[in-house]
């Protein structure tokens, strides 16, 4: 079967699946594809929407179909920012975004788990994340309100923030933001961190 | 088709090295990389292909958990299963008849920023496959056998109703009270309406040093015109407004690089309009050399300490301490040795601390008896040494030692099907942050087992139908969402007129009245 002799195939998965998903309806990825677009346009929009991503995710791995959604089209390509958000099974995600995007609230739009569980009043540490190295200097230094939150995220490191208190800024395109894997099932040692 | 599917599997299988189990990650395809894309293309193909797996079992195509417990565990736990399967239905159990939890009766009136969580928590409940059942007292109205017949998974989130008591004579004093208790009553939980705390005291004593210690010494000095703006119960405010509490000395087992509140807690009662600070000098010795080696929570945190006890304020700060009508301070190395009561009376007088020192430094400092005690004069003493999980079902397994159900990973040991979150999980700590990671990290368990077969998904499960004619057979009327949002209009409609966000309805009675009207 053509779909099984592409999968035995040592190449990438792009590869595979471009060699087994020519429109043959009898293509069990074909329905893949069907279905995962028919689930995603019944999806209900806001956070519960990780089949819009799997849509999204399709398109930019092997190039199925187009984009259910479209990307933020800037009005002005000045005003793009480019964001890569690295989730946390470590998958990134790029992001076309706008001059004045709130990072937190930009996740959600495109379905990255950053919790927001304060709603951006600085009374958690849900939607902590790491700034890569090139871009955390060129934010703006965090109020002290925001530190004290910060102090209680699980994970700390040197270049976290808080992902509510970043407003995109044209120097800060290309800027990427990692999703802190702040749970027990990847403490081995049964370690808990401990806030209090 | 069948065959085609299954030979992609099995060489997807075989190539990929690692067994395909989801490992519970959200469902979004994984990055393009040989092993995680494969993985996550046999989950789809087995999710795409859970419609053909025939209509004589199509219910058993759906997975039906049931959770014991509408507070941040509950619903996170809830929140993740639902956003991870497409198949999977919720319902969510609550002994009240309004849900939320500590949000709702933990959280000090004067912190509404961190009650938003709400707002998810109630996308969560209003979501097609979520349903909420206020008013049921699991244990009492329906055992968790039956709720294990009727569902594919229990999982426990009913948190920490309890209260560590400090097993010290004169602990039942009048005048003595669980801070649990003391925000429950200025927090309108009904069990602790009748509360009725006597303020015409000048000194308060709290004992523990964490943010609940904080929240209660906040609540008992701030000025009223701050909190008749917050959703405090109207009774509080009165009981307030009459308080001659004028002095609260917030006491610790250990020194001050063990203090267990955070940063924003004490910054808070440093700014807190018409108090000053009262602390004692040499229970800082020591403590700015230690600085240099504390990680950065910790440093900030005990420099804010440091710069509040030991600094000598500037002129305006002067005045603003000279001016202040309240006090407040920190009182180290004590431990609780008995409540003195007034010679004939069965009325507090003051309380006899024991002095310790430090054994070993850093977070696994011990305390350790000197041998001499000291007595503090005072009218009100709040014990806050933590919160404490009851067992509320013989047939669960529960260790009354950590008080906790005991649990791997937030499966309930020696029983199948049976999982836990939240604090009943842990133990009494942490934040809403740490206990949403702790529910995501039980639904993710749960999850795994679902796609391992561990949990068995082949028989069809009739869930909510089964309990609600249980329930009505009972006597039992459930509290539906809608019937909650009901009694938060009301709530929010009473506050209006008085200027706060709500007014809440202070008993069951009320609530349910509202509710079915």
């Amino acid at each position: 079967m053509a779909a099984s002799a592409a999968v035995r195939s040592s190449m990438g998965l792009t590869l595979r699946l471009s060699r087994v998903i020519p429109d043959c309806s009898t293509c069990p990825l074909f329905r893949l594809k069907c279905n995962a677009k028919n689930v995603a346009n019944l999806q209900r929009r806001g956070s519960f929407d990780s089949l819009r991503t799997i849509n999204r995710h399709l398109q930019t791995s092997i190039g199925l179909y187009h984009s259910e959604e479209g990307s933020s089209n800037a009005e002005h390509p000045e005003d793009v920012v480019n964001v890569v958000y690295i989730d946390r099974s470590g998958q990134r995600i790029p992001v076309k975004a706008k001059v004045g995007d709130n990072v937190l609230y930009l996740a959600h739009k495109h379905g990255i788990e950053l919790e927001g569980a304060c709603e951006a009043s600085l009374a958690c540490s849900t939607c902590h994340v790491y700034v890569s190295a090139a871009h955390f200097d060129k934010l703006r230094e965090p109020e002290e309100r925001e530190d004290d939150m910060l102090d209680m995220a699980p994970m700390l490191q040197e270049n976290s923030r808080l992902g509510c208190q970043i407003i995109l800024t044209p120097e800060l395109d290309g800027i990427e933001l990692t999703l802190p894997k702040v749970t027990r099932n990847f403490y081995v040692d049964g370690h808990v961190p401990k806030p209090h | 088709m069948e065959g085609a599917n299954k030979c992609i599997l099995n060489h997807v299988r075989r190539h990929c090295g690692t067994l395909i189990v989801n490992a519970g990650f959200p469902r979004t395809v994984m990055a393009v990389t040989q092993g995680t894309a494969l993985k996550t293309l046999d989950v789809n193909l087995s999710r795409v292909f859970a419609g053909g797996c025939g209509k004589a079992s199509l219910s058993s195509c759906s997975p039906k958990v049931c959770i014991v417990g509408s507070g941040p565990a509950g619903f996170y736990t809830a929140q993740h299963l639902i956003k991870a399967r497409q198949d999977v239905e919720v319902d969510i159990y609550e002994r009240l008849p309004v849900p939320f939890g500590l949000v709702r009766f933990g959280v000090a009136p004067d912190h509404p920023e961190v009650k938003n969580v709400i707002n998810t928590f109630t996308q969560t409940a209003k979501h097609s496959r979520c349903s909420f059942y206020g008013n049921v007292n699991v244990g009492k109205n329906v055992s968790i056998t039956e709720l294990q017949q009727a569902y594919h998974a229990v999982v426990l989130s009913y948190g920490a109703e309890g209260n560590r008591s400090m097993g010290v004579p004169g602990e039942d004093l009048a005048g003595v009270y669980s801070a649990k208790d003391f925000v429950g009553w200025y927090n309108g939980l009904p069990s602790c309406r009748e509360l009725s705390p006597d303020l015409s005291c000048e000194t308060a004593v709290i004992l523990g040093q964490g943010n609940v210690a904080l929240d209660v010494a906040r609540i008992l000095l701030s000025p009223i015109d701050i909190l008749k703006k917050t959703d405090i119960t109207q009774p509080t405010l009165e009981a307030l407004a009459e308080s001659q509490v004028r002095r609260v000395l917030i006491v610790g087992r250990r020194g001050p690089i063990q203090i267990a509140c955070t940063i924003k807690e004490l910054r808070e009662m440093v700014n807190l309009p018409d108090t000053r600070p009262d602390m004692v000098a040499a229970d800082f010795d020591g403590v700015k050399e230690a600085l240099k080696d504390l990680p950065r929570p910790r440093k900030r945190l005990t420099e804010l300490m440091l710069k509040t006890a030991l600094e000598v304020p500037g002129e305006k700060e002067q005045e603003r301490r000279s001016k202040a009508s309240r006090t407040w301070g920190f009182r180290f190395f004590r431990s609780p040795v008995e409540v003195l009561a007034e010679p004939g009376h069965s009325r507090i007088a003051g309380i006899r601390l024991a002095i310790n020192k430090l054994e070993g430094s850093g977070d696994g400092a011990q305390a350790v008896l000197t041998g001499e005690v000291e007595d503090v004069p005072c009218g009100l003493v709040v014990s806050s040494i933590g919160y404490k999980s009851l067992p509320i079902d013989p047939s669960v397994p529960f260790d009354s030692r950590k008080a906790i159900v005991p649990n791997t990973m937030g499966r309930v040991k020696q029983a199948a099907g049976l999982y836990c979150s939240g604090w009943l999980k842990t133990g009494p700590t942490g934040v809403i942050a740490t206990t949403m990671n702790n529910s995501f990290d039980t639904a993710r368990s749960i999850l795994e087992d679902m796609d391992s077969g561990t949990l068995d998904m082949s028989a069809a499960k009739p869930g909510s139908q089964s309990i609600s004619a249980l329930l009505e057979k009972r006597g039992v009327k459930p509290v539906t969402f809608s019937d909650w949002e009901k009694i938060d209009n009301v709530e929010m409609k009473r506050g209006e007129s008085r200027g706060k966000p709500r007014e809440k309805l202070l008993t069951v009675e009320e609530m349910l009245h509202v509710a079915w009207t």
